[in-house]
Order: structure tokens, then sequence, then C-alpha cells
């Protein structure tokens, strides 16, 4: 039986759904550092959720505490209504996927894939179906006589996969899964994940430093910096509607203005940038007071280019010059100069092959950037 | 690839160029085989060539003469050379209960010293291993200290603790209990040797738990291991080279053990090295005292080469 999330039925946004990991106000403090500052979450059942953050942020501590490695420093963490704070890892119904897999070196694929089993009793016949089982599954019926250095990095992390599912845990934490493989391997292997979560239905919590990773993998994500959580939200939130200039600018790149609100609409905004002179128009109203400081956000995707002038000038729209073209094939990247200094990125897909090899816009052209009132998104912080 | 004025210009190198230029090629291509040459001529001149010595003294006979055994090669009337092999040096060794009882009885104190070494020493290197850097370097100099004062003079300093009138005694007499006697008995030999060899257990081990992936322990916890069963599945597996090392390196030399089981044992001790002493020194028998020396390297070496053998074959099964 499937007990994924569907995608019109989130547990999140439901008031009576009960969530199924709590993290509630969990601190850790390792001397002067403090690596968790007082962190609240909420995690719900079959969810794939992403911590994530660069390097020193903390998530690897909060992962570490939820698998029992760690005791939070104050605050309490709850699996499936149970208080676990002080519970050793080898009495949680949690398990875990090593980043470096930790495979133990001694024991043959089969010996590692059942070594969860055989600390619980199971019966010998039992422990013997369920090792074929789930080696069947993760493909690697034909290796399971074969110690982990005889394998490939692609299959050592699937028996680590095995392994740790073997339980049949509550909950799944997974310490950079994808980060050993290579980048070919890695794409494919992030959906084999999915697919794999889907299928069994089991919570999963991922740490990851990669963007694109989080993106493709969760259901939702939360960005953590400095200990603490900046956003949690689905990639489409944390992507298109960011909290903070720091949410969007490590998710994805964004174009960054820095404007005073000179009009604050009911059902519309307009922030005056000075540098580069620029009018935003922006098509959904904030509660904010007219002429405090704020910054206007711009993926490059959502910029148009163009050598003809918009019809309106004024607003939504700067005049350039192209300073750099970066050919990807299925897209460019222009980095366009606005007076001497001011860089803006633009992406744009390359939807028409171009005449006589030339392409459209070429470099130190003239060229006009012009963006529709919802595509900029406004920070205060 | 060269172009044609690089040609010409080799061929008119001279002589002496072309000397230094093989000479360099030779040193680039062989300089391992030369680093090498120097312990394995060290190895055959000071230890190979003493070796056949020794095994050719021991198939040789007693007789009045300086040095005090036959010759390997003797000369018949006629000119015939003759090579004279006795056997009867280890028959003898075979015969008489003495020297088999005091095989045994080496084999059994260096067993059970190397044991006592083992518990003491495990659980030592891997606190030194677990404790942070600072506190890791100055627990490893500690271990090494002894070595900075002689052997003898520590064996001594044992005799001092552990005599009747020792320092033991005198405070057990102070506080009103009988004396112990401890000194020339099984246990001083036992306190003496593990004395002195537990740093080369802690030492081999402390460099094995060092190279340890300590996220396999957090795995095991993981999958559900209390420490206890963690322990004897993964991390005794995976410090059994580090074991064996150090098993080795007490059991050996503990084996052939000659000033402990002498100024700690007293007579009441029997191990192979007094023995061959008093061959050797007392009794002027040289062609006995190879023997025993022999017969003590066969008891060494006849159990490593079985355990050598084992672990090729496990090798070659994986």
């Amino acid at each position: 039986m499937s007990q994924q999330i569907d995608y019109n039925d989130r547990p999140w946004l439901d008031p009576d759904a009960e969530p199924f990991i709590k993290v509630q106000s969990v601190s850790k403090h390792f001397g002067d550092f403090t690596a968790v500052d007082s962190v609240d979450l909420e995690i719900y059942k079959g969810e794939l959720f992403c911590l994530l953050g660069g390097s020193g942020c903390g998530k690897t501590t909060l992962l570490r505490m939820l698998a029992g490695f760690e005791t939070p420093s104050s605050g309490s963490i709850l699996i499936d209504g149970i208080n676990m704070t002080d519970v050793p890892p080898y009495e949680r119904p949690v398990n875990m996927m090593f980043q470096s897999y930790a495979l133990f070196p001694h024991m043959t694929v089969e010996n590692n894939v059942a070594y969860g089993l055989k600390r619980d009793g199971v019966a010998k016949m039992e422990i013997a179906q369920r090792v074929e089982e789930m080696l069947a599954m993760v493909e690697l019926t034909q290796f399971r006589k074969r110690k982990p250095h005889q394998l490939s990095g692609g299959q050592r992390q699937r028996v680590a996969l095995a392994r740790a599912l073997i339980k049949q845990p509550k909950m799944l934490l997974l310490d950079e899964p994808l980060a050993a493989l290579d980048k070919r391997l890695r794409e494919q292997t992030q959906y084999e994940l999915m697919n794999l979560q889907e299928k069994l239905g089991v919570t999963f919590v991922v740490v990851t430093h990669d963007q694109e990773e989080a993106m493709t993998l969760s259901t939702r994500i939360a960005v953590m910096d400095v200990g603490r959580f900046q956003q949690i939200g689905t990639p489409t939130e944390i992507y298109e509607f960011p909290n903070s200039r720091l949410v969007a600018n490590f998710i994805g790149n964004a174009n960054m203005f820095e404007g005073r609100v000179s009009e604050n609409g009911t059902d519309h905004v307009v922030v005056e940038s000075k540098d580069p002179a620029c009018n935003f128009y922006i098509d959904h109203g904030m509660s904010i007071q007219e002429g405090s400081k704020v910054w206007v956000a711009v993926r490059p995707e959502k910029i148009k280019i163009s050598k003809q002038p918009p019809g309106e000038t004024s607003t939504n729209s700067i005049k350039g010059m192209v300073g750099d073209i970066g050919y990807l094939g299925g897209t460019s990247t222009y980095r366009v100069l606005i007076g001497d200094q001011r860089i803006v990125e633009i992406t744009s897909p390359n939807l028409n092959r171009p005449k006589d090899g030339n392409p459209p816009i070429d470099w130190d052209e003239e060229v006009y950037l012009s963006w529709e009132p919802s595509s900029p998104v406004v920070l205060t912080k | 690839m060269s172009t044609p004025a690089e040609t010409v210009v080799a061929e008119q190198t001279t002589t002496q160029d072309r000397l230094v230029h093989r000479l360099t090629h030779f040193l680039q291509y062989h300089w391992r085989t030369l680093v090498l040459l120097v312990p394995f001529l060290w190895l055959l001149l000071f230890f190979l060539a003493p070796f056949f010595f020794v095994l050719k003294i021991s198939l040789a006979e007693y007789t009045l003469k300086s040095p005090p055994y036959t010759d390997l090669i003797q000369w018949a009337d006629e000119g015939v050379m003759q090579i004279r092999i006795v056997v009867d040096n280890f028959a003898y060794l075979w015969d008489d209960d003495l020297y088999v009882n005091t095989y045994l009885s080496s084999v059994k104190i260096s067993t059970i010293s190397t044991i006592l070494c083992l518990l003491i020493g495990y659980p030592m290197a891997y606190a030194i291993v677990r404790s942070n850097h600072t506190t890791k370097h100055i627990l490893l100099m500690l271990v090494i200290l002894p070595f900075w004062t002689s052997f003898l003079l520590r064996v001594y300093a044992w005799m001092g603790l552990l005599n009747d009138q020792g320092l033991i005694n005198d405070i057990l007499t102070g506080m009103g209990f009988e004396p112990l006697r401890m000194m020339y008995t099984h246990f001083a030999v036992y306190v003496g040797i593990v004395y002195t060899y537990v740093p080369f257990m802690i030492l081999p081990l402390y460099a094995n738990m060092e190279k340890l992936d300590w996220t396999l322990l957090e795995a095991a916890a993981d999958l559900g291991a209390k420490p206890m069963t963690t322990f004897f599945t993964v991390t005794l597996p995976m410090t059994l080279p580090g074991i064996i090392a150090g098993s080795l390196l007490v059991f050996i030399p503990a084996t052939g053990e000659y000033v402990i089981p002498d100024l700690l044992g007293g007579g009441n001790v029997l191990m192979i090295g007094r023995v061959l002493y008093n061959e050797f020194h007392q009794n002027i028998d040289w062609p006995v005292a190879s023997a025993v020396a022999i017969a003590l390297l066969l008891v060494l070496v006849i159990p490593m080469m079985l355990y050598q053998h084992i672990q090729a074959k496990e090798v070659e099964s994986q």
C-alpha cells in the first residue's frame, strides 16, 4: 500500500493534522559554539523533508540529534508522539544512511544488510527472506557474497540504503546521500530514491548542501543558516516566494535591487530603485510602510531580453549593454551591464536556431530588459 | 618527440656524458632495489649468518677443545671430505623431561602474559585513541617513557618492590597484615613480563585503532546494537590485525625471556632462556645449547607460519 503524500493533500496546511516528528526549541552547544539555536520543526508522515544549508549551518548536528548520536543541550524531540530526547540510538525506531555509507568492511553485502535484523533477534528464516527481498529491491542479489570494497560507489550506496531500510524504520535519515556519487549517477539515483520513498511510504529526512538535489527530492525544504531555519516550505514556495535575501540567493540566482516603497496600493506596490534608476510595479499588495527600505529580487529567467524597447519604458524595464554571454545550448545566460558597474543576469531559452550562425543578441549590443509585474519579489530583510 | 636538431646534439655527446646519463638512469629506475638492499644485507650479515652458525653447532658433538664442538666438515685419511651431522642433541632434548617441561612452561607463561597484556593494553589503547588531541600525545608519551630508563634497572626496581622486605611488604606489615611471599614466584615473573611488554601491545593496537572508522560504531548502534554487541561484532573484528601484531610482539620475546625469570623467578620458575644460559655458560655444552636455541625457534616459528598460511588462504578465498 502506498502512503505517499498526494500533491493536493498537504498535511502541513491542515490544522488538525498531527505531525509525526516534533522538534521543540532544540539547541545544541559545543563549548562556546552554538551549532543549533532553539529550533522548532514539524515533519509529517510520508514526507521527504530536506534540511538544506551550507557547511557549518547545523543541519548535520540536527540530523545526528534525530538519530540519537548527539543529545540536545535543551529542548525535546518527539517521534510518533514518544519523547526520544534521551533515548540511545540503538533503541530508536529510526535508521540512518551515512554520508560515507559506513558499511562494515569485514562483512559481506548480505551480512551488512542482515545486521539490523540480527540485533533484533528476528528468526533466521525470516532474516534470510527479508534480506532476499531487500537485495532484490536494490538489485544487488548477485553481489550478496561480495565485500564492500569489491563494489562500485553506486552499489555501495544501495547496500547502505538496503541496510538502513530493512528494519522498516519509522523515519529514515539520509546524510548527503548522493554526495559521493558522480554527476550522472547522482541524477539517476535521485529519482530512484524518490520512487523508493513513495513505494515504501517511509518518512525521509535528507541533509544536503546541494540546492538542486533538495529541489528535486523534497516535499518540503528547510533552509538553514547559523543554526536556525531561515525558511521552511515547498520547493516552489522557497524558490518563488523567498522570505529573505539570504534564501533568495541560496536557492537559485536572483538579481537584487535596493529601493524604497514609493506607492502602496491595495493591489499593488511600487518600489523606486536608484541604482539602477528604475521603478518596480509589483501587482500584489504588501503590508508595508511607504518610504521604507526594501529589496526587490527578480529571477534571471523571469527577465525578457530584447533589442527593441518595450511599450512603456518607465516601469519594469531597464536599458543596458551585453557584457557577457554564456551559451549553454538549451539556454543562454546574459550578463548585462547597467551603467558602469551594475550587472543583471538573464537566462533565456534558445527557442530558435539562429540564421547563418549569428546569435540573435551579440556582445556589446544595446538591449532592453523587462519583466512582468508578477515577477519581482519584495523582501524586507 | 625529438627534433632532428636535438638528435644531432645527442650524437655529439661525449662518453663521459653518456656514463653520467646511464648512472642517473640506473638510479632513477633502481633506487628502490638499492634502498632495499641495505636492510637485506644487514639481515643476511647479522641474522641469517649467525643462524647458520648456531644450526651448524647444534648438529655437532661436544669435545674438549676450543671451541668445544666437532667440525662439520672433516677430512678422512685419504683426503676424502666427510660431512658429519649429529642429531643426538635434538633427540636428547626430546628424551629429557626437563627440556620438554621447560618449553611447555615457557609457552604457558608467555601465553598467559600475552593474554594479560591484551586485557590491560586493549582498553588503554582504546582510551588513548578516543581522548582529545593533546591528552592523546601525553598518554602516548607516558607509554613510551619507561624505555628511557634501563630495562635492567626497572627489573631491579621491581625486586625492591616485591622482596620479602620490600616496599609492598613494609606497607603491609606496617598496617598489621602478614607479609606476602611474592619474590621468586610465578607471580613476580608475570608482573615483570606484563610490566615490560605492555607497551609492545599498546603501540600496535593504537596504530590499528587510530585508522578505525568510528562511524562504523555509530552505524552499528543505529541498527540496534547495544555497546557490548557493537564491540564484539564490529570493534573486535576491525581491531584483530592490531591484536595479532601486539600479541606476537609480546609472545615471541616473552617466550625466550631470560632476565626477568632469572631475577624475579629465581630457581622456582622454569623458562627456556635460563636453561639455554646454563647449558652455554655452566655446562659449556655448546651443541646442546644451540639445539635448545634452534628448538625454541621452531616452537615460535611453526605457529606463525601456520597462521600466515591460514591468512593467505582466507585472502585467496575472497
